[in-house]
């Protein structure tokens, strides 16, 4: 009645098999046709071999859906017929969307901040530390943790029991109520709750920034952090005047890094509030827009604002490595 | 217990079919193919004892047809339990695939070319959507759907007249939750009229119950303030006439007229309502199955949810669905009307759910055909905590005293409209409609202006 074990993996070992001989003699042609070839036709066809599939994969994966979008974001909710900038009109008037697009730039330059700062300051606090790997390995374990999972963590932090009565489960409020304060329902308070649900990110993201810029840190000559200490630098200033300077290109890159994540923040407003409360973000309003409402037309248009918000970004992170690189 | 027990027995009966099966398997499975005429008796003959009211069903041995829906734990068992005789005897299996973020998902599967066999639509205005991509329903079904269905519900499940999704379940979703022992024991009588059920919330807050008089929850995740519109549905039947209910939903009267401003401030009196609620704001972070809970425990008095609250208070809070007359149970939650303006008005809220098909594999036209049979709806409902507007459903399997009402409030109904949020567009109905009634109770957002945004993302068209 069932297949039997056999008859599951014949066809899948088939197709293997078939697959494997396939790319065998794609390479073995290609090899056949390189060896017979001018010169200049083999520069020709190195180019043709190793770009290829790269550029076919980009473009199938990238540039045709950026299109896309860009051209969805100027139709209708069922892209049929156009509407010029109609959309661009929404995102930018409706109440609604302001907030998403204030939280927006609110959760861009905390999350960095924080978490650059925060990553630095315990990079630097345990570059000479005795056992210094207990401690980065405690501050980098949420890196571990997926979004979500931190999220549902989060929430039992924040938790909030309206009823007196019944046992505290939230961390923050058991502590709260301990104390005699009166609990607070900490994801219903605009604006607070975004900067709750900031704290997720930095949590998650401060151990990522930390590893980068020990790293980095490893990196400054010691001769030089002995030549500042014998002229006498407190540790303040041979952290800002010497420390810092050789790492600024790392801390860029992370900086840029981060804020590329946060313009895609989106499962940690998901599972937290939903959105409601007004903690709603581009990316959690593209996908309700898109496929919620099925409204096509609005969520491309969110989709191709967050496109224009990262390309500064992408722009100034490229100009950086650029300068480093001449200045080697 | 008595679960315990009809699972013992059940598995009796699987165990058996399967023996038999496995016996009688050649013979069935040689005859599927050939006997395209004449199916009835041959396949009769090698169709394994208990079987024969699967007859119209055979002859898809092997084949596994998805379903895919909102349902899940604990609610989805019961109906994978319903499905073994089925599935033994047909020899198909159901998969059942259950998310909750089914609404989203559904639109991204069925663009994405891996669209499942079987969806259940929790919303008939879903199903104008995809349309294109389902199947519409065959002659057998369309019979089946006429004789075990009104023509309310058929209407439901098709689009431009055509039929697509034959129904499934159903909820009523005028109901209040209360524990009859805490009435009894604070002599409160169970209110007939709107203007009796706020004396009453009066009376609890004035009197000396431990606990407020209402609760209630309205998070449900990405879906948060759905229960709040319920609310909303339910008062607009009372406060205005069918027609104007109409006229509400496909927005030929705007969503910020005065009517429904009218309506809401109705609904403000106990949602808003410190008094009686306690903390206001924390309801939006209340998931909508814990609101009920307070019933269970005694820390409120009163609950407004639809029917299959029943289920999950007592199966995720130790409750006992009771009559109303057992005033002794100690956890025993039973449901009383959710009054009209009158005594004598009973308009009647509900939903329900389609299951519609996007592959036209007999197997799985076979699956969506035994859904809709009175067969299947009886065994079904005989398993707890489920009805469905099947005609053939009989009252006297229906075991669960609030679903029993519920089957008569259908039945009896003089007006019964259907959910207005799963009717209206998506952007609303489940957009807007969600999230202003949510920052309505979670940032005391104002009547007026929660009105004016609904309707200011109406779509155009």
């Amino acid at each position: 009645m069932r297949n039997t074990l056999w008859e599951t993996i014949a066809p899948n070992l088939t197709l293997l098999v078939i697959s494997l001989v396939t790319f065998g003699a794609i390479i073995y042609a290609l090899f056949l046709i390189g060896s017979r070839a001018s010169v200049r036709w083999q520069g020709w066809l190195r180019y043709g071999v190793f770009l290829g599939p790269a550029l076919l994969l980009l473009l199938v994966g990238l540039i045709y859906p950026a299109l896309r979008t860009i051209w969805m974001s100027f139709m209708d909710k069922r892209s049929e017929n156009f509407v010029g900038f109609d959309n661009y009109i929404w995102a930018f008037t409706i109440p609604e969307i302001q907030i998403v697009l204030r939280n927006t730039i609110i959760w861009v330059i905390l999350v960095p901040l924080l978490s650059t700062m925060i990553g630095l300051a315990i990079a630097y606090l345990t570059d000479r530390m005795k056992r210094a790997g207990i401690v980065k390995s405690l501050v980098f374990m949420p890196m571990a943790i997926s979004f979500v999972g931190a999220s549902v963590i989060w929430n039992f932090v924040y938790n909030y029991e309206p009823n007196a009565n019944k046992p505290e489960i939230g961390l923050l409020n058991a502590i709260n109520r301990g104390l005699g304060i009166d609990p607070q329902n900490f994801l219903l308070i605009p604006p607070w709750n975004t900067l709750f649900l900031i704290i997720v990110l930095v949590w998650i993201q401060t151990g990522f920034a930390m590893v980068i810029l020990s790293a980095a840190m490893k990196n400054v000559p010691d001769e030089v952090v002995e030549a500042a200490m014998l002229d006498g630098a407190s540790n303040w200033r041979r952290f800002t005047q010497v420390t810092l300077p050789m790492i600024r290109g790392t801390v860029v890159v992370v900086l840029t890094t981060i804020t590329i994540g946060t313009l895609k923040v989106f499962d940690i407003v998901r599972t937290m509030t939903g959105g409601n409360f007004q903690t709603n973000v581009i990316a959690n309003e593209m996908y309700a827009q898109s496929f919620r409402q099925l409204n096509y037309g609005q969520g491309s248009t969110l989709a191709v604002i967050l496109f224009i918000g990262v390309i500064p970004i992408i722009w100034y992170n490229v100009r950086q490595l650029r300068l480093e690189r001449t200045e080697r | 217990m008595r679960h315990f027990v009809r699972r013992r027995t059940m598995l009796g009966v699987a165990t058996f079919s399967v023996a038999a099966l496995t016996l009688a398997g050649c013979a069935a499975a040689d005859d599927a193919g050939d006997t395209a005429t004449d199916t009835g008796a041959d396949t009769d003959t090698a169709m394994a004892a208990g079987c024969e009211a699967f007859a119209d069903y055979m002859g898809n041995e092997g084949e596994t047809v998805e379903i895919y829906t909102t349902i899940i734990e604990p609610e989805s068992t019961l109906f994978q339990e319903s499905f073994v005789p089925f599935e033994d005897c047909t020899g198909i299996t159901i998969e059942w695939n259950g998310d909750q973020a089914f609404e989203e998902q559904i639109a991204v599967r069925v663009a994405g070319g891996t669209a499942p066999d079987l969806a259940i639509f929790p919303q008939p205005g879903l199903l104008e959507n995809f349309s294109a991509d389902l199947v519409p329903a065959s002659a057998e079904l369309t019979a089946s759907v006429d004789t075990n269905y009104t023509a309310d519900w058929k209407n439901y499940g098709s689009v431009d007249g055509t039929l697509y999704a034959a129904p499934l379940g159903a909820n009523v979703k005028s109901f209040v939750w209360y524990s009859p022992k805490t009435f009894a024991d604070n002599g409160w009588a169970i209110p007939t009229t709107w203007e009796e059920l706020l004396t009453l919330s009066d009376e609890i807050v004035a009197g000396d119950f431990d606990g407020n008089a209402w609760c209630a929850g309205i998070e449900s995740g990405a879906a948060t303030g759905w229960a709040a519109t319920d609310w909303m549905e339910d008062l607009m039947l009372r406060f205005q006439d069918a027609e104007t209910y109409d006229a509400w939903v496909d927005n030929s009267m705007p969503f910020n007229d005065p009517k429904v401003l009218e309506v809401l401030g109705e609904a403000g009196k106990i949602l808003k309502n410190a008094d009686y609620i306690g903390d206001v704001p924390a309801i939006a972070t209340t998931s909508f199955s814990a609101g009920g809970a307070g019933v269970v425990d005694g820390s409120c008095a009163m609950h407004r949810q639809a029917s299959f609250l029943g289920g999950i208070l007592v199966g995720d809070y130790g409750a006992t669905v009771v009559g109303p007359e057992e005033t002794d149970v100690e956890g025993g939650i039973s449901t009383f009307y959710f009054p009209g303006v009158s005594a004598d008005q009973t308009p009647a809220l509900g939903g329900g759910e389609f299951v519609g098909a996007f592959n036209d594999a007999p197997a799985v036209q076979a699956v969506q055909l035994y859904l809709t049979s009175p067969d299947w709806n009886n065994a079904k409902a005989a398993l707890g905590g489920w009805f469905s507007p099947n005609l053939g459903l009989d009252t006297a399997n229906v075991a669960d005293p609030v679903n029993a009402v519920a089957v008569q409030i259908l039945q009896n109904a003089t007006t019964f409209r259907f959910d207005a949020s799963d009717l209206m567009p998506g952007e609303v109905g489940a957009g807007s409609f969600w999230t202003e009634m949510t920052a309505w109770i979670a940032e005391d957002k104002a009547d007026q202006a929660v009105l004016d945004a609904i309707q200011a993302t109406w779509p155009a068209s």
